[in-house]
């Protein structure tokens, strides 16, 4: 009776928030825990065929609603915080969402994406058949703390599910090391694909012995082919493994020799999003004819590198710590066309109210981008412009005004205008972008019309 | 023909303390050394090259990590602690932030272990159990510098400096341990300081003040720093302390 009662409870917030016009997705399962506080325990018992939580600093919403989308597409009933709402709350307002007025429900399979510093509480409450970790970087310092507190968190939370099967990126050793304990199948990037910078480093140490670690080639950040002198701790075998990568105009690359990848995405790390994916499939023993077409079909999310037509190409990405923000610089990089950039930067309570991590980005690179303007906004607009500064790359323009931003580079002679904002800009920045972009549809129209 | 100025600055161990995007400290200095003309030499200090010149440094640095980092630098440091005090005591410049202030001390005690300082200060950091992390945006007061000095401060530690001077009085934000009303500390050409943010990019004034420290220590004919364009940096100062104060 409870749970009934917990389900209308989350169905009728849900209903409220959306007539305000909030998309509110974690609020409703706080309300729903507090009248049946076993609602996840009680639920998660219906799941027939598994659960696969998806954890990790990057990647996670990605990684987890592509393998929603390839299992849907497989023919299963599949529960998912597609909207991204990934601690407690988030999750039962998913799952009290999926059931029925009569508090009733199953599924095949639950797909979970969730905070890493919340899956200690997460995992009182359901236990996890699978686990994916994609990566840990360092992330807004003043919400989750040194990286080391986040390992911990994870170890804590993995203990209460000892028979977790882990999915761990092998090229991370930070993320790799829980495989130490537990039973895990390693996915990776085989070979070397990009310039060797140097750029911030986060687990530059071995996890094992504490000694600096060397490399034979690597990724981005710590993610690499990496190896100890000194206790022998490297990479693990990895089972699944990417190689022929080819980033020219599309994403190639082959998994396990044998399965070819071609996908209209932008992005280096999405290789480590699809191979997580494929991984899991694999494991779960789902038949993966198709994979490339569900690839293909899959709408990535608002701000992954998501393209606007506004005359010219406009594209939003999304990058919030360094890793993520030298990622997205790297693909604008890989781009030879003239372009505009914008960046944005607030400090909002979801961004992390502190900005230092923007020096530990490698700004510095942007020089080579074949930039034909620059210009900084956001809350912390001044904050990005100096970092610019003593990067001795040149702002042309510092305005607190997106909408103009934007407008005032549609005149330009560069061909695509990037723009890179932070957590909070995001949403307001792609509604003034579907705004102009609608706009723009009218225009024409009215054009062939008259 | 006036001389040609030049200062060496030692980064000590920023492959280990670089939490809070130190690196931005050592860029500005360097970067408003450069911008006059004067030339600089930054020489990383990192575990694999743990000699440190003294009698070249013109400035040492030492940033923040995290508690298990800081203990690693703190063992070898310990190493050096006669040198690196007698430094001090000869007006050698140190700038010390977050981790590395509190290692200027006698001791700091984690939850876990209490470590021992290099004792340069009499000065010591406590750890309050189950006390909340002192975080946030700061603004301060100093004698130091006409401009309101600004930064972000994230620590679980408590800091007493005794009968040392501060570096400011806190205007906005928590300071040394959230009590005394007191951020950072002041001795000779040393600064200790929670602020990140990083420090120096948005206080020009600090940056400088350190610099011409360093400078006449070297050169005893040197005069001054010339004025550089600061508007931005004023402006992001402005910023901060309008939001925050206003």
């Amino acid at each position: 009776m409870r749970r009934i009662l917990a389900v209308w409870a989350a169905k009728l917030a849900t209903l409220a928030g959306r007539l305000i016009g909030k998309k509110s997705s974690s609020s409703p399962g706080v309300i729903a825990l507090k009248i049946c506080p076993s609602l996840i325990k009680q639920l998660a018992g219906n799941i027939e065929k598994g659960i696969i939580v998806t954890c990790g600093t990057n990647g996670k919403t990605t990684t987890n609603n592509l393998l929603y989308t390839a299992l849907t597409k497989s023919g299963y009933k599949v529960v998912c915080n597609n909207l991204g709402a990934n601690m407690l709350g988030g999750i039962a307002t998913t799952l009290a969402q999926s059931c029925n007025i009569f508090g009733k429900f199953k599924a095949d399979y639950a797909c979970l994406e969730v905070d890493e510093a919340s899956t200690v509480k997460v995992f009182e409450h359901l236990t996890p058949d699978y686990m994916i970790i994609t990566n840990l970087f360092r992330d807004q310092l003043d919400r989750y703390g040194e990286i080391d507190i986040t390992v911990n968190l994870l170890n804590k939370a993995i203990k209460k599910a000892p028979n977790v099967k882990l999915i761990l990126n092998g090229d991370d050793p930070l993320t790799s090391q829980f495989g130490n304990t537990y039973y895990a199948k390693y996915f990776g990037i085989d070979e070397k694909v990009l310039p060797q910078i140097d750029e911030t480093k986060e687990g530059r140490y071995c996890t094992m012995c504490g000694h600096e670690m060397s490399y034979n080639y690597f990724h981005y950040s710590q993610l690499g082919d990496y190896y100890c002198t000194n206790c022998g701790n490297k990479r693990p075998e990895l089972d699944y493994f990417a190689k022929d990568v080819d980033l020219k105009n599309s994403l190639k690359f082959s998994i396990n020799n044998t399965d070819l990848i071609d996908v209209n995405y932008r992005g280096f790390y999405n290789i480590y999003n699809i191979l997580a994916v494929y991984s899991a499939l694999d494991m779960m023993g789902i038949k993966k004819s198709g994979f490339s077409q569900m690839l293909d079909d899959y709408k990535p999310q608002i701000g992954r590198m998501e393209e606007f037509d506004l005359g010219k190409p406009v594209i939003l990405n999304l990058a919030k710590n360094p890793a993520g923000f030298n990622q997205a610089i790297q693909t604008v990089l890989q781009d030879e066309r003239k372009k505009d950039i914008i960046v944005a930067i607030n400090d909002k309570a979801n961004d992390g109210h502190d900005v230092s991590w923007l020096w530990d980005v490698d700004f510095e690179r942007l020089k080579d981008a074949n930039m034909n303007s620059l210009t900084t906004t956001g809350i912390r607009l001044y904050d990005i412009s100096l970092r610019f500064k003593y990067s001795d790359v040149k702002v042309d323009s510092i305005n607190p005004d997106m909408r103009s931003a934007i407008l005032n580079t549609l005149n330009t002679d560069a061909e695509v205008c990037y723009v890179l904002v932070n957590y909070t800009a995001l949403f307001s920045t792609q509604t003034i972008m579907l705004e102009l972009s609608e706009k723009r549809k009218k225009e024409i129209n009215e054009e062939e019309n008259k | 023909m006036s001389e040609k100025y030049s200062l060496n600055i030692v980064h000590l161990y920023p492959d280990l303390l670089n939490l809070y995007g130190d690196k931005g400290n050592i860029e500005c200095m360097r970067k408003r050394l450069l911008w006059r003309g004067i030339d600089v030499n930054v020489i990383e200090c990192t575990n694999q090259s743990p000699e440190i010149d003294f009698e070249n440094a013109d400035i040492i640095f030492v940033g923040g990590g995290s508690d298990r980092e800081q203990e690693i630098v703190c063992n070898k440091l310990l190493k050096k602690k006669a040198e690196l005090c007698a430094y001090a005591e000869d007006n050698g410049v140190i700038v010390a932030v977050c981790g590395g202030y509190q290692l200027l001390g006698k001791y700091y005690k984690t939850e876990k272990t209490e470590i021992e300082g290099l004792g340069i200060l009499d000065i010591y950091t406590d750890s309050i159990p189950n006390a909340p992390r002192l975080i946030g945006n700061i603004v301060l007061e100093s004698e130091i510098t006409a401009q309101k000095i600004v930064g972000f401060e994230n620590h679980g530690g408590r800091t007493v400096i005794g009968s040392h001077k501060p570096l400011g009085k806190v205007i906005y934000g928590k300071g040394n341990n959230g009590e005394s009303g007191y951020e950072g500390v002041v001795y000779k050409n040393v600064i200790g300081t929670y602020l990140h943010g990083p420090i120096f990019p948005k206080n020009p004034q600090l940056c400088d003040y350190v610099l011409t420290n360093a400078l006449k220590r070297r050169y005893k004919a040197f005069e001054g720093l010339t004025t550089l364009d600061d508007e931005l940096e004023n402006t992001a100062n402005d910023y901060i302390v309008d939001r925050f104060t206003k």
